[in-house]
């Protein structure tokens, strides 16, 4: 049974139901049904339509629910009032879950949720192992979601820039274990690239296949971090990076430049340098400055501040620095690579340490400490 | 089987050994024999079906107290120094308690400055748990 085929069929059926007139909810504990019903019967009897399948059975299951349901039996005389459907195309239909499930009324972890739930077609289970919650939290968590959209008309045109967050965070996620969050956002975003024509959609997939062919090389052994520069960059995913390339100057060629082209900009000449030191600092500032004007991030103007240290050395880097909030996240690690760059070792030393006790993740704490041991190592042998 | 938890201190605890060096001051290899160690821990426990879950906190935390109905919360900001700070925790789920002790020693003993055991002191409390549903 292919478990990949089905879930890339889900949300299409999924739409369909909702199109016809069907409640969110209802919608999909009927395609979940239809899902159980495929499974049993597939491996002896495969359709020769395994959507059209999926759709009539799920449309069936549907009624009996409604019919079975006699507070439903008012909704059950609408439905049965409306002229029967048409054909629904199913990319239409997908691209209106996506809508629905990064709607501004939901806070961004059920965003995430939902949208894996209904588009990605995930089990409740396997978001819940990828976000370490119980799956009764989970539970909890996608059906307050889907109770919070169902009075959210389906018609209503969304916005892409919330579709886009919302994968965007998904990707973030990264997670890899039953289900890898990173090549489902992927996946899904491809999806999305392939159903509506727009720059920025581009620039998302582009930016994240360029993050997903250096992954390889981001972390030991061990789980540590290894930073940029000190990468193996054999083992980065060529094929994914020149598809990434040729997706974003596709995207950038119609002159509509967003936050996630010019994001996926700056991974391109990362990715493109054959070495650390022969990145090209200088056009990676420019797209930074080029980023600060579309955004406005305090965290795109610390990591310009990093690539003007590249550019024109640590000094400069360290004044762009004094412009930004000290308590900015990660604004010690940063001021502790420039002073070390500019060779102030006990400083640096010290803002490594800061740094790692305000850290928020396991790896990049012992990543830091391991800075700050190094640099206290070296100091005592001179 | 009986489920206990083992709770690494930052401080609180009596002094131990290896314990008095902070982590920073340490040569960058021996932290990673150190990580290595724990990592090698919680794999085994893994493997022998005795790891329940296993957690790292951040060193900041805050005391939250009611303060009555309709009033904001008291908050007693970042922990004060002389409080004590918990670094993580490793819960197992174990036969007995000879074998919850003898891991205890063994987490004890993950490696510190110049490769020795930092015989850090960590607290083992067992689960209370839920009465069964059958008596009989």
């Amino acid at each position: 049974m292919d478990e990949v085929l089905l879930r890339s069929l889900t949300p299409a059926v999924l739409g369909v139901l909702v199109r016809r007139g069907a409640g969110f909810a209802a919608a999909e504990d009927a395609v979940q049904d239809a899902l159980i019903e495929a499974l049993r019967t597939w491996p002896d009897d495969p359709p020769r339509d395994p959507q059209g399948w999926l759709v009539t059975v799920a449309w069936r299951k549907f009624l009996d629910a409604t019919r079975a349901d006699t507070a439903r039996r008012r909704r059950e005389d609408v439905v049965e009032a409306e002229v029967a459907p048409g054909p629904a195309t199913a990319v239409d239909d997908t691209l209106q879950l996506y809508f629905l499930c990064a709607h501004p009324s939901l806070t961004p972890s059920s965003a995430v949720a939902l949208t894996l739930r209904a588009v990605g077609g995930l089990t409740t289970r396997q978001i819940a192992q990828a976000y370490l919650v119980p799956e009764a939290t989970m539970g909890q968590r996608i059906s307050r979601a889907k109770k919070t959209v169902s009075g959210v008309r389906f018609d209503e045109p969304g916005d892409v820039a919330t579709v886009l967050r919302v994968l965007y965070l998904v990707f973030n996620e990264g997670y890899s274990g039953d289900v890898d969050l990173a090549a489902e956002a992927i996946r899904l975003t491809r999806r999305l690239a392939a159903a509506i024509d727009h720059p920025e959609v581009a620039g998302l997939l582009a930016l994240m296949l360029l993050h997903h062919a250096r992954r390889a090389g981001r972390t030991g052994p061990d789980g540590e971090l290894i930073p940029l520069a000190a990468q193996d960059r054999s083992t980065w995913d060529t094929k994914l990076i020149a598809e990434g390339v040729s997706i974003l100057q596709t995207a950038l060629a119609r002159d509509q430049l967003g936050e996630f082209q010019a994001q996926a900009a700056i991974a391109a000449l990362h990715a493109d340098a054959p070495a650390a030191a022969e990145t090209d600092w200088v056009q990676i500032v420019e797209w930074y400055d080029e980023l600060a004007a579309l955004t406005k991030s305090p965290v795109v103007r610390l990591n310009r501040a990093v690539a003007v240290g590249e550019a024109d050395g640590p000094r400069a880097g360290l004044a762009a620095l004094a412009e930004l909030d000290a308590g900015l996240p990660r604004y010690a690690a940063v001021a502790a690579y420039l002073h070390e760059r500019e060779g102030d070792l006990a400083r640096a030393a010290q803002l490594y340490a800061e740094a790692a006790r305000k850290a928020t993740n396991l790896a990049e704490v012992e990543h830091l400490t391991r800075e700050a041991a190094r640099l206290n190592a070296a100091l005592r042998e001179t | 089987m009986a489920k206990y938890l083992l709770l690494k201190h930052y401080r609180g605890a009596p002094a131990a050994p290896g314990c008095d060096v902070p982590m920073d001051q340490w040569q960058p290899a021996e932290i990673t024999a150190h990580v290595k160690y724990m990592l090698d821990f919680n794999a085994k426990l893994e493997e022998t079906g005795e790891l329940a879950d296993a957690q790292a906190l951040a060193p900041e935390g805050t005391f939250v107290r009611y303060d009555g109905e309709g009033r904001p919360p008291v908050t007693d900001g970042p922990f004060a120094e002389t409080k004590d700070l918990i670094a993580g925790w490793v819960v197992i789920d174990v036969d007995s308690y000879e074998r919850a002790l003898e891991l205890a020693g063994e987490l004890s003993a993950a490696p510190g400055p110049g490769g020795k055991p930092i015989q850090e002191w960590l607290e083992l409390r067992p689960f209370l748990a839920v009465p069964p549903t059958i008596t009989e």
